[in-house]
């Protein structure tokens, strides 16, 4: 019997060892990398048909998802201990580089959010994106959770000022994301609720001062949420016509590549920042419940991923990529819909545009190293 | 409170995690809920409401207007055309610097101030992607150097419009009117959304009166657009219903004949069908060319036919009004055989005035040695003053207004054109409320004679005279001959319309009257036996001379010291043939002087042309 046993555990385990020697040969989450996959697919899609079946943006887009795809394999395949040791280097090249394009964007006009490198045009702010949570889950990470306030505090500090730079470029939107990016490490690590509902009465309560603080343009966004018929071939167009797009599509839509709203030109930014309107119109209701499920499917898997990790940083790392990645998917949503202001935050996986695109993959790369370098415990 | 050695407590760290994340997914969860909710509410519960305005949107609704009616004479004469007019184009949306562009084409086309006006005038009142006309009626060769250049002015094109044309010009110019752009006014008028699309209104004359005809029913174009306003493809559409062809009653070979006699001066001539009323001459001179009113006439130009003090603009027709003076008189003598307080052989003396019983103030006779004694067919003939003045008197005013009312003097005929005025057939009533004054005794001997207040229009006069020539038998005068529904349909003749008969209790007293008539042109005694020579037919009339300047007791009126426009307006009324008339013609020569010599020339003429035109004569 005994004999028995040990022979069905060897082969359960040379079972086992076969499939993990696959996977850690490869280091790829197969669950994340399928609802990823499928994500992108609906993404092509709907693009095509957003593009007014533009082959030469499907292509374009399709090399940036080939590049995204590349840096979340190649990410993946790096053990989460040496990320641990980049970050305070991540971090520290990513402020100066922001430093940089401030003080090249008080010698340029307008909004300077793009630093040349001669060969490579890139924003360091999407390096934020990765470097912030990585930098609070690194400062967290050495310390006792729950976080005393004095760390809480520095914690908050290397949150802000990245996001502040971020904001003065002025990019209101990537500045809070970034910040939220850093405030989920926060939450997660177990911040007091007492302490993250009196900070959000506070910030309540200053809001009307940040108001004066804001720039026109952004302005000039709040009120056309609050109002969007205040000016409705104006500010207000934007918002007045994905609504109507998505409301005309009704619970089926008006089928693929049928979408008026978006064909006849009225959709504007319809491959980018309001592609989820095009869904919404040509596939309806069902067409965007699919895509929600994928989402929920990817985000579900990304926080069981977290709770699955071995060890605090890659535990709040995990954790925060995932609820930046839903900030994403909500926030564009929510503007799309208008239930939020407009602000330049792409649908991830499906908007058409680069930058983004590949940090969210190398996010998604860090996922997969994390879930796929885990040491087990039991042997 | 923190130890002061920090130790890391996994498990602990673990848990706290885990509910963390936990809290974080049930977030996920309800964030996404609120979003579904959202799309609900857009999707399902406002779908309806958002596919209309994704409808609206989407399809434009343009107007297609439909073809003006033409108007054409009896004899299917054309007298309003529509003719191809190329014009000078612009869309100000796709014209990046206006100011240069028109600079541009001011080198290639000449464009005046008023061209220039009229454009930045319609530009304020556009709508979008409308184009605005900047020249009208280009010339082949503009057309031409404009098609040369093209590329070089974006948003800049030659239309093809339908502009109407009157080939006729001046002729019966008051009667048919003119189509102009519609303005302000006009919209408030008309029925918007049947003239979506339509540049041009009926102003004046049958143009105005028959517009609800003339215009048609509007069609549509339902055009699918992009959000910049290009039509991408047609839809839907529902063709114009064209205006229908108008035929009149006129005929404009007498209508020539009309104007020709009475050119150089000012005055009004109607010929009217006594069987049917059918206006078969309706003149009003001086006029003007209806096609420079199409596309808008110059300030200058319109100043110029505005002050000129023959008043070409003025519709003589039916907005003049003039004392009938003598030519009331056979209606007068009708009311004295009809009450019976003369018959045909009784007679009055004329001693050359007439004054009543204690007053010494004399009314005279045109005739300053009188005319001795004379019965109804000698006064009628001669146009004997007193024996009016003595008829008025014995009538009343009362009977006498009675009696002319139904004539339908002081009244609107009913005429097909717009602004007809009343005249004014004057009694106690009115004077009592239009002048809070008693009626004088005096007035009722002048009212006789057709003076003092009494005024006639010409298209009132012409259907007095046709009721007379049809021995009582009132129809309605009017232009409109028949309809035509399109230019292939059989014609719809419009029926007469009898409106009444004049009470006669003895037919004998028409012939008295009409007889006497008869000897104002035939006979060597009658005012207008001037024109009787070569005649063929038998025309009865009646001349009248109406004074506009009141000669002063004692004085004596001298045509040659009075200021032209103060001289008498010469006036003849007449039917023919005397056996059965078929044509009454009216005419009125401003400060003609007499109607013996200005006006009843004028009525033979057109009468001639008639019976020449008759087909077996």
């Amino acid at each position: 019997m005994k004999m028995a046993t040990d022979y069905s555990l060897t082969r359960l385990a040379n079972r086992r060892h076969r499939r993990t020697l696959w996977l850690r040969g490869l280091h790829v989450d197969i669950p994340l990398l399928a609802g990823l996959l499928v994500l992108a697919a609906v993404g092509l899609t709907v693009l095509y048909s957003a593009s007014a079946q533009s082959g030469d943006m499907l292509g374009r887009q399709l090399i940036r998802l080939g590049l995204g795809f590349g840096a979340m394999l190649v990410l993946a395949h790096i053990p989460p201990h040496h990320f641990r040791r980049w970050t305070p280097w991540l971090y520290g090249l990513g402020v100066i580089l922001l430093l940089a394009v401030l003080v090249m964007g008080e010698i340029g006009k307008g909004a300077q959010r793009w630093l040349d490198l001669g060969v490579i045009r890139f924003q360091p702010s999407e390096i934020m994106k990765l470097a912030v949570p990585l930098m609070v889950a690194w400062y967290m990470a050495e310390r006792p959770l729950p976080p005393a306030p004095k760390i809480l505090l520095m914690a908050a500090l290397t949150l802000v000022v990245p996001a502040l730079l971020i904001a003065r470029q002025p990019d209101l939107g990537t500045g809070l994301l970034v910040a939220s990016s850093g405030l989920f490490v926060l939450l997660l690590a177990g911040v007091a609720w007492r302490l993250v509902f009196t900070v959000l009465a506070l910030l309540a309560a200053v809001a009307p001062v940040f108001w004066y603080f804001l720039h026109d343009y952004q302005r000039e966004r709040v009120i056309t949420f609050l109002n969007p018929e205040h000016d409705p071939l104006g500010s207000g167009y934007h918002i007045i016509q994905s609504k109507i797009a998505i409301g005309s599509g009704g619970f089926y839509g008006k089928g693929w590549l049928n979408g008026t709203q978006a064909h006849l030109d009225f959709l504007p930014e319809r491959s980018t920042d309001f592609i989820f309107a095009v869904l919404g119109e040509e596939f309806g209701l069902i067409g965007i419940l699919v895509l929600l499920l994928i989402y929920f499917f990817i985000i579900a898997r990304g926080l069981y991923i977290a709770t699955q990790a071995q060890s605090t940083f890659t535990r709040l790392v995990a954790g925060s990529i995932t609820l930046t990645f839903f900030v994403y998917v909500f926030i564009n949503i929510g503007m799309v819909t208008g239930l939020l202001p407009v602000v330049g935050v792409p649908l991830p996986l499906v908007s058409y545009g680069g930058t983004s695109l590949v940090t969210m993959m190398a996010g998604f790369g860090i996922l997969m190293s994390i879930h796929t370098h885990r040491r087990l415990l039991s042997s | 409170m923190a130890p002061r050695t920090p130790l890391k407590d996994h498990l602990r760290e673990t848990h706290l995690f885990t509910s963390r994340v936990l809290i974080a997914l049930v977030m996920v969860g309800v964030l996404l809920v609120v979003v579904v909710a959202r799309l609900i509410y857009l999707q399902i519960i406002s779908h309806e409401h958002f596919s209309t305005l994704s409808e609206n949107n989407r399809v434009n609704i343009v107007p297609m207007p439909p073809t003006r009616g033409l108007i054409y004479d009896r004899n299917g004469v054309l007298l309003a055309q529509n003719l191809p007019a190329f014009s000078l184009e612009l869309i100000p949306e796709q014209v990046k610097d206006l100011d240069q562009t028109l600079a541009a084409l001011a080198q290639l086309i000449a464009i005046g101030e008023d061209d220039l006006d009229q454009f930045k005038k319609r530009l304020d009142q556009r709508h979008p992607f409308e184009a605005i006309p900047l020249r009208l009626r280009l010339s082949e060769e503009e057309v031409a150097r404009f098609a040369v250049n093209r590329h070089r002015f974006p948003g800049v094109d030659v239309g093809a419009r339908l502009a109407r044309d009157y080939p006729l010009g001046e002729l019966a110019v008051h009667a048919v009117g003119y189509a102009g752009r519609i303005n302000e006014a006009d919209l408030k008028v008309l029925d918007v959304s049947n003239y979506r699309g339509t540049t041009h209104t009926g102003k004046t004359g049958v143009e105005k009166y028959y517009e609800d005809i003339l215009h048609g029913q509007v069609g549509y174009q339902h055009e699918e657009t992009n959000a910049v306003g290009r039509v991408l493809r047609v839809l839907e559409r529902r063709l114009p219903t064209p205006g229908q062809n108008l035929y009149l009653s006129l005929d404009v070979d007498l209508q020539m004949v009309a104007e020709l006699a009475l050119t150089g001066k000012r005055g009004a001539v109607v010929a009217i069908n006594p069987k049917n009323g059918e206006v078969l001459v309706a003149a009003s001179l001086p006029g003007y060319d209806p096609g420079s009113f199409v596309n808008g006439i110059s300030t200058k130009d319109y100043d110029l036919l505005r002050r000129s003090p023959d008043q070409p603009l003025f519709n003589r027709l039916v907005t003049g009004q003039y004392p009938p003076g003598s030519t009331i008189k056979p209606l007068v003598a009708l009311a004295g055989l009809e009450y019976q307080e003369i018959t045909p052989h009784s007679s009055t003396f004329c001693p050359g005035w007439f004054s009543l019983p204690g007053d010494d103030h004399r009314y005279r006779d045109w005739k300053k040695e009188g005319h001795g004694s004379v019965d109804v067919r000698l006064a009628i003939m001669r146009s004997c003053d007193v024996y009016f003045y003595d008829l008025a008197r014995t009538l009343g005013i009362d009977r006498m207004q009675k009696y002319l009312g139904y004539f339908g003097l002081g009244r609107r005929t009913g005429i097909d054109l717009p602004g007809e005025v009343a005249g004014l057939l004057p009694s106690r009533d009115w004077k009592r409320s239009a002048r809070r004054q008693a009626w004088y005794p005096g007035e009722t001997l002048i009212t006789g004679i057709g003076q003092g207040f009494m005024l006639t229009t010409p298209i009132q006069l012409a259907a007095a005279t046709a009721m007379l020539a049809s021995r009582g038998e009132v129809w309605r005068p009017h232009l409109l001959h028949a309809t035509q529904p399109t230019s292939t349909s059989r014609l719809l003749v419009q029926p007469p319309l009898r409106t009444g008969k004049v009470p006669i209790s003895d037919g004998a007293n028409w012939d008295t009257v009409i007889s006497a008539m008869e000897g104002v042109v035939h006979d060597p005694g009658g005012t207008a036996k001037g024109i009787n020579r070569g005649i063929t037919y038998h025309m009865a009339g009646k001349t009248g001379t109406a004074q506009v300047f009141g000669i002063k007791q004692g004085e004596k009126y001298k045509a040659s010291e009075l200021a032209e426009r103060l001289h008498d307006h010469a006036l003849f009324v007449s039917f023919a043939p005397v056996e059965n008339p078929e044509i009454a013609v009216v005419v009125v020569v401003e400060n003609g002087g007499s109607g013996s010599g200005e006006a009843a020339p004028v009525a033979r003429a057109v009468m001639d042309r008639y019976f020449a035109n008759k087909p077996g004569s």
